[in-house]
C-alpha cells in the first residue's frame, strides 16, 4: 500500500518535472529571442555612432578644417605684430 | 501432409519418360508406403511452430533491441545527424576596439559592411538569373559564371567582400536563390595618410597587419561569439535556438599621440620635403616628462583606407624602422659625456686651429676654420674638431658605455612592431677611427626615434624614459645622466638657435629653444657621397621642456638646401609653435615677446599716426583673443 503511493507521488513529481521544463525551455525560447532583438537594438545603435562618428570625425580632419579656415573663411594665423601680451 | 501431397506429383514430373512410367510408379508404389511411415514419426508441427515463431521472436527482439539502443540508450549520433541537417552554429561578428588619439577623437574605427555570399548548388540551379544577379555585383557574366561553375560542388562562395549594406541591401532584394549576405567589419582611418604609419592596417579578416593594429592587435580584436541556430535550405535563419558564447566586443585603445600635433608635423615635414626636393622624412615629437610619443610622421606616406594601391615601400614607419647616422645631433651626448667623465668643463677650450684634425689617416674637418672654442662653442658652431678633441679624452669603454646608456644600439622599448635597434658596436670591433667618428655621429646609426628619445633624457634632469604609444602607460625611467650636467647641456644648445648659433630658424618667439642640427652625408660604396639627411633635434622650453622633437630630411637637394639648420629647423620651429599654442604651455622668454611687441606697437603707432585713429582700435580688438591665451 504504501510503496504504491511513494510510487504515485513520484509519477506525479516527474510528469510535474517534465512539464516544467517544457515551460522553462518555451520560456528560455521567448527570453532568447527577446535578447537577440535587444542585441540586434544595441548593434544598430552602436553601428549608428559609429557612423556618426567617422563622419564626425571625416569632417574635422584636420586638412579639411586646414583648408577650409584658410580659403573659404579668410582665415590667417595671428602675426608676431598682431599678438599683444598682457601681464597680470 | 500437404507437402506431401505436393511432391508426389513432383516425383512424376521428374520422371516423363512414357516407357519407365509405369515401372517407376510400381516401384515408387512399393516405396511410398515405408517414405510416409517415416515422415509421420519425425514431423512435429508443435516442434516446428515454436522453432519459427522464436525465429521470429528473436528478429523482433533483435529488432526492438536496436531501436531501445538507437532511441534511448546510445541516441546521440542520430540526434548529431539530425541535427548537422538543420542546426547551425554560426559566428556572431564583433567589432574590432576604436583607436582615439589621447583626447579621444578617433583615429580609426571599424564599421560594418556586408559581404555577399552564395551557394553555387543552389545558385547554379536557377541558371537564368545570373546575369541579373552579374550586373547587380558590377561583375563580368563570365566571369561569375566561372567562378560559380568552378565551385559547383561547394556550398559557399564569397561573391563580393566588403560592400556599403545600402548595397548589399538592393541584392538581396533581387531574392535570388542561393544568395545571401553576411556581415563583416571594415577598418576606417578618418584621418588618412596623416597618422598612417603609426596606427598601421588591418587585413580583410581584420586582423593587424603593421603597426600599433598589429602591436595591439590581441587588444583590440574582439572574440566572435557563436550561436545555434535552425537554417533553411537556402541559408535563411529560421529560429535561433541558443546562444553558445556571448561576443565579446575588442576594446578601445587611447594612444598618445595627440591629432593636431600630429597633423601640424606631417603638414610641416611635407612643405618641407616638397620644398627641399627630398625623397624621405621623419619626425617624432616626445612628451619630456612622460615619455609618450605626441606626433609620428613619415613621408612618403600611404593612404591607410586602401592600402593596396600604395607602394610597400611607403609602409614603412621609418621613425622606428630606419637606420641613419645621427650626424652633429649626436655632440651635446659627446659634450655631456666629457662632464660626466670630468675630463672639460663648461670652461673648457678648445683650440680647432686650422679647421680640422687627424683622425688615423683620414681627417676630421669642420665646414670652417672657428678657431678658439670654448664647450659651449663647440655646439653652438658644431664643431667636428672640437668633438673629436672631447672624445679624445675619453677611453673607447668609457664614451660606448655612456652613448649606450642614451639607448643607442637597443631598442627603445616603445614595442612598435619592427622597430630597428640600431647600429653601435662595441670598443672590441672598434678600428683606430671609430671613436673619433662616432663622436660627432658617424660610423653608428640610430633611428628618429631614438635620437628623439636621448634628447627627452637630456630635457628631463638626465632621466631616459622608454617611448610610449599609449596615453597613461609608462615604462619606468632610468637616471642616465647628472640633472646638473644634463641643464648645462641644454642650456649650452640653446645657443644653436640664438643668434650665432647653427639654426637660428628654430627659435620661437616667447620660448627659449635647446637644439641641434645635423647633416650627415650619406655613406655610399666606398665612402660617403654628396648626398645628405639634415637633422634637428629639439626642446622646448629649456626651463621645464615639455617636448623633444626629432626632424630628419633625408637626400634633399643640395641646391636647395641641405644643412639641418636650413631644411629641418624650419619644421621643428613650426611644429613646436603650434605644439606649444595647443598644450597651453606658457613662454619662458617673455621679454622677447614683449620687445616684439614694443616693436610692433611703435610700427603700429607710425602708421595711425598717418591713418585714422580707427584703425589702431580695430587692431587691438582683433588681437584680444589671442593675447588672452598668452596670458
Amino acid at each position: 500500500m504504501n510503496r504504491y503511493v511513494i510510487l504515485a507521488v513520484l509519477v506525479l513529481a516527474n510528469v510535474a518535472t517534465a512539464l516544467l521544463v517544457v515551460r522553462d525551455r518555451h520560456e528560455h525560447r521567448l527570453a532568447f529571442i527577446a535578447l537577440n532583438k535587444l542585441d540586434k537594438t544595441r548593434d544598430e545603435l552602436n553601428i549608428e555612432f559609429g557612423r556618426l562618428q567617422l563622419e564626425q570625425a571625416t569632417w574635422a580632419e584636420s586638412n579639411r578644417v586646414d583648408q577650409v579656415a584658410r580659403a573659404r573663411l579668410g582665415m590667417v594665423f595671428p602675426r608676431t605684430e598682431d599678438i599683444v601680451v598682457l601681464r597680470r | 501432409m500437404k507437402l506431401f501431397g505436393l511432391q508426389l506429383p513432383e516425383f512424376g514430373k521428374r520422371d516423363p519418360r512414357e516407357a519407365a512410367r509405369r515401372e517407376a510408379s510400381r516401384r515408387e508404389a512399393a516405396r511410398a508406403p515405408a517414405n510416409r511411415s517415416r515422415g509421420r514419426t519425425q514431423f512435429n508441427l508443435r516442434g516446428r511452430l515454436l522453432l519459427v515463431g522464436g525465429a521470429l521472436g528473436l528478429c523482433s527482439f533483435a529488432l526492438l533491441a536496436r531501436a531501445l539502443d538507437l532511441q534511448v540508450i546510445d541516441n546521440e549520433f542520430y540526434q548529431k545527424q539530425g541535427a548537422a541537417r538543420f542546426l547551425r552554429e554560426i559566428p556572431i561578428a564583433t567589432s574590432r576596439g576604436m583607436i582615439t588619439d589621447r583626447n579621444g577623437e578617433p583615429l580609426a574605427v571599424s564599421s560594418p559592411v556586408e559581404s555577399i555570399w552564395a551557394n553555387p548548388q543552389e545558385l547554379l540551379k536557377s541558371p537564368a538569373r545570373l546575369p541579373q544577379l552579374a550586373d547587380a555585383l558590377g561583375m563580368d557574366r563570365d566571369e561569375l559564371k566561372n567562378r560559380l561553375s568552378q565551385r559547383a560542388d561547394k556550398e559557399f562562395v564569397y561573391l563580393k567582400r566588403r560592400i556599403n549594406p545600402d548595397e548589399a541591401k538592393a541584392i538581396l532584394a533581387l531574392e535570388i536563390p542561393g544568395v545571401a549576405s553576411q556581415r563583416e567589419y571594415r577598418r576606417f582611418y578618418p584621418q588618412g595618410e596623416a597618422i598612417a604609419h603609426v596606427l598601421g592596417f588591418t587585413n580583410i579578416d581584420d586582423r593587424g597587419q603593421e603597426g600599433l593594429e598589429l602591436a595591439f592587435d590581441d587588444w583590440l580584436r574582439g572574440t566572435p561569439g557563436a550561436k545555434r541556430v535552425i537554417r533553411d535550405r537556402r541559408g535563411r535563419i529560421v529560429e535561433n535556438v541558443d546562444l553558445v558564447r556571448a561576443a565579446q566586443p575588442g576594446r578601445d585603445l587611447t594612444l598618445s599621440i595627440d591629432r593636431r600635433i600630429q597633423y601640424l608635423a606631417h603638414r610641416e615635414l611635407r612643405n618641407a620635403l616638397t620644398q627641399f626636393d627630398a625623397t624621405s622624412g621623419s619626425a617624432v615629437v616626445l612628451d619630456v616628462a612622460t615619455g609618450e610619443v605626441l606626433a609620428m610622421v613619415n613621408l612618403p606616406t600611404f593612404n591607410p583606407n586602401s592600402v593596396g594601391t600604395s607602394a610597400r615601400d611607403a609602409h614603412r614607419n621609418r621613425a622606428v624602422t630606419d637606420l641613419f647616422e645621427p650626424g652633429s645631433t649626436m655632440k651635446p651626448l659627446t659634450v655631456a659625456a666629457g662632464l660626466e667623465a670630468g675630463v672639460i668643463s663648461p670652461a673648457s677650450m678648445f683650440n680647432t686651429n686650422p679647421g680640422w684634425i687627424a683622425n688615423g689617416r683620414y681627417r676630421t674637418t669642420d665646414t670652417h676654420n672657428y678657431g678658439v672654442l670654448d664647450t659651449t662653442g663647440v655646439i653652438r658652431k658644431s664643431s667636428n674638431v672640437g668633438a673629436a678633441m672631447i672624445a679624445k679624452r675619453l677611453g673607447n669603454q668609457q664614451f660606448y658605455d655612456f652613448v649606450r646608456r642614451f639607448g643607442y644600439g637597443e631598442r627603445t622599448g616603445s614595442g612598435f612592431p619592427g622597430e630597428s635597434a640600431g647600429v653601435f658596436p662595441a670598443p672590441d670591433r672598434w678600428d683606430g677611427t671609430s671613436k673619433q667618428t662616432m663622436s660627432y655621429g658617424y660610423a653608428l646609426s640610430v633611428t628618429p626615434l631614438q635620437i628623439a628619445a636621448a634628447y627627452a633624457a637630456l630635457g628631463n634632469g638626465g632621466k631616459l624614459t622608454p617611448p610610449s604609444f599609449i596615453k597613461g602607460q609608462h615604462a619606468p625611467s632610468r637616471q642616465v645622466l647628472d640633472p646638473k650636467i644634463a641643464a648645462e647641456v641644454l642650456h649650452m644648445m640653446q645657443t644653436v638657435t640664438e643668434p650665432g648659433g647653427t639654426a637660428t630658424q628654430a627659435a620661437i618667439l616667447g620660448y627659449h629653444v635647446a637644439g641641434k642640427t645635423g647633416t650627415s652625408r650619406k655613406a655610399s660604396a666606398g665612402g660617403y657621397s654628396r648626398r645628405y639627411i639634415g637633422y634637428f633635434a629639439g626642446l622646448v622650453p629649456v626651463e621645464h621642456p615639455r617636448f623633444a622633437m626629432a626632424v630628419m630630411v633625408n637626400d634633399p637637394d643640395p641646391s636647395k638646401g641641405y644643412v639641418g639648420g636650413t631644411v629641418s629647423a624650419p619644421v621643428f620651429r613650426n611644429v613646436m609653435e603650434g605644439a606649444l599654442r595647443l598644450m597651453d604651455v606658457s613662454p619662458d622668454n617673455l621679454d622677447t615677446w614683449l620687445a616684439a611687441q614694443a616693436e610692433a606697437e611703435a610700427k603700429r603707432l607710425k602708421a595711425t599716426g598717418r591713418a585714422l585713429p580707427v584703425t589702431a582700435t580695430t587692431a587691438v580688438d582683433a588681437s584680444t583673443p589671442t593675447a588672452r591665451a598668452a596670458q
